[in-house]
């Protein structure tokens, strides 16, 4: 068996592409099945970037449209609507981020000390079901629960004499803004802790016992063990999110928003969708497509160099 | 996985046992209560919604129905069933959901077990190529384009072929082959003279199964929740999926929200509350049966997949 292991050891460092075509001709096989598609759908888009620097009309085609360099740039950063966007995108992405990151760390936390296996099992799956629907399913259902007449949040505070009449919940920004939040983090929050879990399954149990005899309540544990025991993940987990702090969900503003709340709502994915297939300016939600992206990916990298600055894993 | 996982559980949990001596204590009821309030705001809605989706028209719309239904009738549910428009965009969703998850798994593991090879020459470019659409996408236009150009725009294909290959399931999948199925089964199969087809096949894939079943609940569940391609890439009402249709119906009905739902479902003569709530239902209802059942898998395969990711 060593031999083996050795002699295959030996070939990987110095294999020919003829023969690691001969030994693994059939994977290379597999492989070409989701190359294909990743050249196809997701490489094969990457030409039509070129819009943001012309002036494309869908009519005279990649060929006849004008290069404009980067005109359409200029012209959406004077743009009112996207400067809206972009304020809103940056803001509800950042507290969504604040509010909505640590919140899985919390509960996976909390998940971990209870001590019934099956409360915990029971309110794991009930936790993890909100990730599992549409937003679709959760903004109808949001709506049945906070209409400010007929609600039943609304009807149960008026019942408690709480409130005197019904809280506008999603048909005013500054409540929308609350309530889109919240909501988001209550849909995230549960399947949230699945990794956090399982790399606290990872965190021996001599450690705690250790702790223990030391005298370390469950409360010193939690933070000189369990804590430090998940940080990785957590920085990974930071690094991915911090990519998507330009980016909105669609179906989650669209699903919650309407009219009366449209200037929170209106955040990139709504100026895109709006600007490039409602009224075919191609090239400016083009244009803006890219800048969310490439911020995007900065955002990764450079979080990624300062994790390992700080001496994390990181996450490339 | 599972096995380790309830042994250091139970070892903590002695451990814990012989100082605190299984004291119930202040904090465990706190915490406890957290997690009840919590798991009442994923229910209660539902239930609601539920409730009024079998309730009678006068009671719902007198606002006294609660977590329990009054009047109990499934007329709202007939008459959801008995659209016509309603009942082909179930079975459309279906249908797609099915295929996709079929095409997905197939190309996820075409992708993931090569990649999962120390060995493969090639191995670290093919990984990248394979990675960069995580990061980087260029976005819904351009795509647009592209799929105008490769004439699937407005098609059944524009719902399947963009997306079934994922590289966030890759990598799960990928993790999954890499930590848990020693090479040297592999290499003994291979001295026997199995093909790297037939190692797949006979080895890897039935050891596989907790990957298998997570991954194919992402896969399903991603289609049947999405609908944001189908309103962007599909204009045919024959293509539309029934979240796409569920959405439509619910923001009409905000945007006007005493107005009947003549002009969105196709579905008349109702009060809409009740007609909403069993809309809702109606779409929810088929994930809430087959979650269960799958649970105790993808937490299983999620775990293992994710814990070097």
């Amino acid at each position: 068996m060593k031999k083996v292991q050795s002699k295959t050891n030996g070939v990987i460092t110095q294999t020919s592409w003829k023969n690691a075509m001969k030994r693994d001709w059939q994977l290379y096989l597999l492989l070409l099945i989701p190359l294909v598609l990743v050249i196809v759908f997701s490489y094969g888009a990457y030409p039509g970037l070129r819009m943001a620097f012309m002036d494309y009309k869908p009519a005279k085609g990649f060929d006849g449209s004008e290069w404009v360099g980067l005109k359409t740039f200029q012209k959406i950063f004077k743009d009112a609507d996207f400067a809206r966007a972009l304020r809103n995108s940056i803001v509800f992405n950042v507290l969504d981020l604040l509010v909505g990151f640590p919140m899985p760390i919390i509960l996976a936390l909390i998940l971990n000390e209870l001590r019934y296996q099956r409360f915990k099992k029971v309110s794991q799956t009930i936790l993890y079901l909100p990730h599992f629907l549409s937003w679709a399913i959760i903004g109808s259902v949001a709506l049945t629960m906070f209409k400010p007449s007929s609600g039943l949040v609304n009807i149960a505070l008026m019942q408690a004499n709480l409130i005197e009449s019904g809280i506008p919940f999603l048909n005013e920004k500054w409540h929308w803004a609350i309530t889109y939040l919240l909501i988001g983090v209550w849909q995230s929050m549960g399947w949230g802790t699945i990794l956090y879990l399982a790399a606290i399954t990872g965190i021996s149990g001599e450690q705690y016992e250790a702790a223990m005899i030391d005298g370390a309540n469950r409360w010193q544990r939690m933070i000189h063990i369990t804590l430090p025991g998940i940080r990785s993940t957590i920085v990974t987990l930071l690094i991915m999110n911090l990519g998507r702090v330009m980016g909105s969900n669609l179906e989650r503003l669209t699903s919650l928003g309407n009219t009366q709340v449209k200037e929170f709502q209106y955040q990139l994915a709504i100026y895109i969708f709006n600007k490039g297939l409602e009224n075919n300016k191609f090239s400016q939600a083009t244009a803006v497509g890219l800048f969310q992206s490439a911020i995007g990916v900065v955002l990764v990298l450079l979080s990624d160099r300062i994790a390992k600055k700080l001496g994390e894993d990181g996450l490339l | 996985m599972e096995k380790n996982k309830k042994g250091q559980g139970e070892e903590s949990f002695s451990a814990g046992g012989a100082h605190a001596v299984n004291k119930f204590k202040i904090s465990d009821a706190i915490m406890m209560l957290v997690i009840i309030i919590l798991c009442a705001t994923c229910v209660l809605p539902f239930l609601h919604v539920a409730a009024k989706s079998i309730s009678g028209n006068t009671a719902v719309m007198s606002q006294s129905v609660y977590f329990w239904p009054k009047d109990i009738t499934f007329d709202a549910f007939k008459r959801v069933l008995a659209d016509a428009s309603m009942s082909s965009s179930m079975l459309f969703s279906v249908w797609v959901t099915l295929l996709f998850t079929l095409l997905g798994m197939i190309v996820c593991t075409c992708a993931a077990y090569p990649l999962s090879k120390k060995r493969l020459k090639g191995r670290g470019v093919l990984t990248f190529l394979l990675m960069v659409p995580m990061y980087f996408t260029a976005g819904i236009i351009p795509q647009y384009i592209l799929y105008h150009q490769l004439h699937i725009l407005d098609t059944f294909w524009v719902l399947i072929l963009p997306l079934i290959y994922s590289p966030y399931n890759m990598l799960i999948m990928k993790n999954f082959f890499a930590s848990t199925i020693p090479d040297s089964l592999e290499e003994s199969a291979f001295l026997d003279g199995a093909s790297n087809f037939q190692i797949l096949w006979k080895i890897v894939l039935p050891l596989s199964k907790p990957i298998l079943a997570t991954l194919s609940l992402f896969y399903a569940v991603g289609r049947w929740n999405s609908y944001a391609d189908n309103m962007y890439y599909t204009r045919s009402s024959d293509l539309k999926m029934m979240q796409y249709k569920l959405y439509q119906l619910v923001a009409s009905a905000t945007e006007a929200q005493n107005a009947s739902l003549a002009d969105t479902g196709g579905v008349t003569q109702s009060t809409p509350e009740v007609l909403q709530a069993a809309c809702i239902m109606f779409v929810t209802i088929p994930i809430i049966i087959i979650y269960p059942f799958l649970q105790k898998y993808f937490v299983q395969g999620t775990m293992v997949g994710a814990v070097k990711g």
